[in-house]
């Protein structure tokens, strides 16, 4: 059951002199669901970066399912079958909800199925009511939910999301945690995110990066009573 | 969603019959064959930069290399048919190739500007150079700066003596025109064109998706240049001769104006911009007043400043504004057309 659809093996990116990312091994389970936190420039989004083929790491490996993808294309890795959110929103400004998700739906279905996955996915993250205006149009709150529609519309089996509660009102987080769950009973999730509020609410296991390091990994619980973690987010010497 | 695009398709037929039958009422066929060739050429460009966000600095360079390659291979063959499909052939390949190197290799923006821009001197440098009578392919001599002169004009295919010219060489051009356009009609409603539209509003998020994006601007830009290819067979075929100057910069320059003054993002705007600008171009050629090249620039000062996207996008608004406040199924229909323009 509990198949390994992400391992990184002494996964390293460097940076001229910068070591962004140490030496990272992680491994996540089907249907799991890791929050990944640590303080500003501890290597979590450039760890996310080399997962997602956005940077090619300087040493290690990445394996998806088994098989090794280091090095891939983000297009590459995306085709597999998984769904990226990236830290700023990336979406069609000038182009309407319905088709900003249609697009991403037409990747893995014919014309026909994925206008009828156009509708689940409007019905499912209630955008009925906007899904006939241009993304440039919206508030930051709605492009954030279009753009974790157009995520999942492919039914990916991993999900990676860099920060999707950034800038968000507490009603929209809210509404983003039920995604969440809802997302997890079909795939393993991997959210990078700053805000501790948001990572309490849905958090089981978190991974902290520290310097480019995993400082620990452990029940969410377990980490937020951690002296050394505590430590670290206020900038102390751990 | 099939009856829109049935409609949309009569729509054009109807209204492209319409000016080709009327406009020979106000002008000769000959003055508008050459505006219906740039027209062609302005559409090229408008598909793969207003739709695709490619900015072509050469697409002067496709047009030249299918005017060359029908003359060179009209010459060869002593008939047009085969010549225009290599003339559209060509230039579609040398662009994938061009196109290759330039997506995969991931330049931004402001590179392909300089590589197209580049790669059009270069041919334009090449070309003028091979007066020599080394400079021969088959039975054609390049002939450099002089260019080459007397090849097979258009014939009847499959009887090269039946010549298309004069007044059943405007409708050939005209009708050539339109399926043209419509082929980039429902090219723009196809998967391909959709997912054309989202790389140009985000690449990235394109391929976050999945989509394979170098690929996919690789072969937009081969069927821009296709069409730039046989806009400049049927100019060669027109104009009889075949120069380097199809390749200099100022033609290449011409066409981005083109784009520009018609309206980016529209199929239209690049024909109308072609064609308004070039018939201007001709009209104040007949004087000597002023020069006409200082015009062309002081309206696309004007044009920037003032009209910034275009002709087409600021009629279609004027349109909206006037129509937009009746009923609210007027309005439902106007908010189509405008979906219709920009996608």
């Amino acid at each position: 059951m509990a198949e390994t659809v992400l391992e990184t093996s002494s996964l390293t990116m460097r940076f001229g002199g910068v070591t962004a990312c140490d030496n990272v091994d992680f491994k996540l389970q089907a249907r799991e669901l890791r929050c990944l936190i640590g303080p500003n420039g501890a290597g979590k989004s450039t760890f996310f970066k080399c997962v997602t083929g956005l940077l090619s790491p300087t040493e290690g490996n990445v394996y998806m399912r088994g098989d090794e993808v280091t090095g891939w294309q983000p297009h590459q890795i995306a085709s597999l079958g998984v769904g990226i959110k990236t830290q700023t929103p990336n979406v069609m400004d000038s182009l309407t909800v319905s088709e900003n998700i249609w697009l991403a739906a037409r990747r893995f279905h014919s014309v026909i199925d994925s206008n009828a996955k156009v509708a689940e996915v409007i019905d499912r993250l209630a955008l009925g009511s906007i899904a006939k205006t241009d993304l440039g149009q919206l508030a930051h709150g709605e492009r954030q939910r279009v753009e974790l529609g157009l995520v999942t519309v492919g039914d990916p089996w991993l999900v990676l999301l860099d920060e999707p509660a950034a800038g968000m009102s507490a009603k929209d987080v809210e509404r983003m945690t039920v995604i969440i769950e809802e997302l997890l009973t079909r795939s393993a999730v991997i959210i990078v995110e700053h805000d501790m509020q948001f990572i309490r609410s849905i958090a089981r296991d978190v991974t902290v990066f520290h310097q480019g390091a995993v400082l620990m990994e452990d029940h969410v619980d377990a980490v937020m009573s951690d002296q050394t973690v505590r430590n670290v987010y206020l900038g102390k010497k751990a | 969603m099939q009856g829109s695009a049935g409609k949309d398709y009569l729509t054009i037929i109807v209204f492209g019959a319409a000016l080709i039958w009327l406009l020979p009422m106000v002008e000769n066929t000959y003055t508008l064959t050459i505006l219906i060739i740039y027209g062609m050429l302005g559409l090229s460009l408008g598909l793969i930069w207003g739709f695709g966000g490619i900015l072509c600095f050469g697409q002067g360079a496709f047009f030249g290399l299918g005017a060359y390659t029908y003359a060179i291979a009209a010459i060869n063959f002593g008939e047009s048919t085969v010549p225009m499909l290599l003339a559209v052939i060509i230039p579609a390949i040398f662009a994938a190739i061009l196109g290759a190197m330039m997506f995969y290799g991931r330049l931004t923006e402001v590179y392909l500007g300089v590589i197209t821009l580049v790669v059009t001197l270069i041919l334009f440098k090449f070309i003028n150079s091979t007066a020599g009578p080394q400079y021969v392919i088959g039975d054609a001599r390049l002939g450099g700066y002089n260019g080459i002169p007397g090849f097979q004009t258009l014939n009847v295919p499959g009887d090269p003596g039946a010549y298309l010219w004069g007044d059943s060489y405007y409708y050939v051009c005209a009708v050539a025109l339109l399926l043209v356009y419509l082929l980039v009609t429902w090219l723009l409603r196809s998967s391909f064109g959709r997912i054309a539209l989202g790389i140009r509003e985000n690449e990235t998020r394109i391929s976050l998706m999945g989509y394979d994006v170098a690929a996919r601007k690789t072969v937009l830009f081969a069927i821009g240049a296709a069409i730039a290819g046989l806009a400049g067979a049927l100019f060669a075929s027109w104009g009889e001769i075949v120069t380097p100057t199809l390749f200099s910069m100022a033609q290449s320059a011409e066409i981005i104006i083109w784009c520009i003054v018609g309206g980016l993002g529209t199929r239209f705007g690049p024909i109308l911009g072609a064609a308004g600008l070039a018939y201007m171009k001709f009209l104040l050629g007949q004087q000597s007043l002023v020069d006409n090249t200082l015009i062309t620039g002081l309206i696309l000062v004007l044009f920037v400043l003032f009209l910034p996207k275009g002709i087409v996008p600021a009629l279609a608004r004027f349109y909206r504004a006037v129509l937009g406040n009746g009923s609210p199924g007027k309005r439902k229909n106007t908010h189509r057309i405008r979906r219709a323009t920009n996608g």
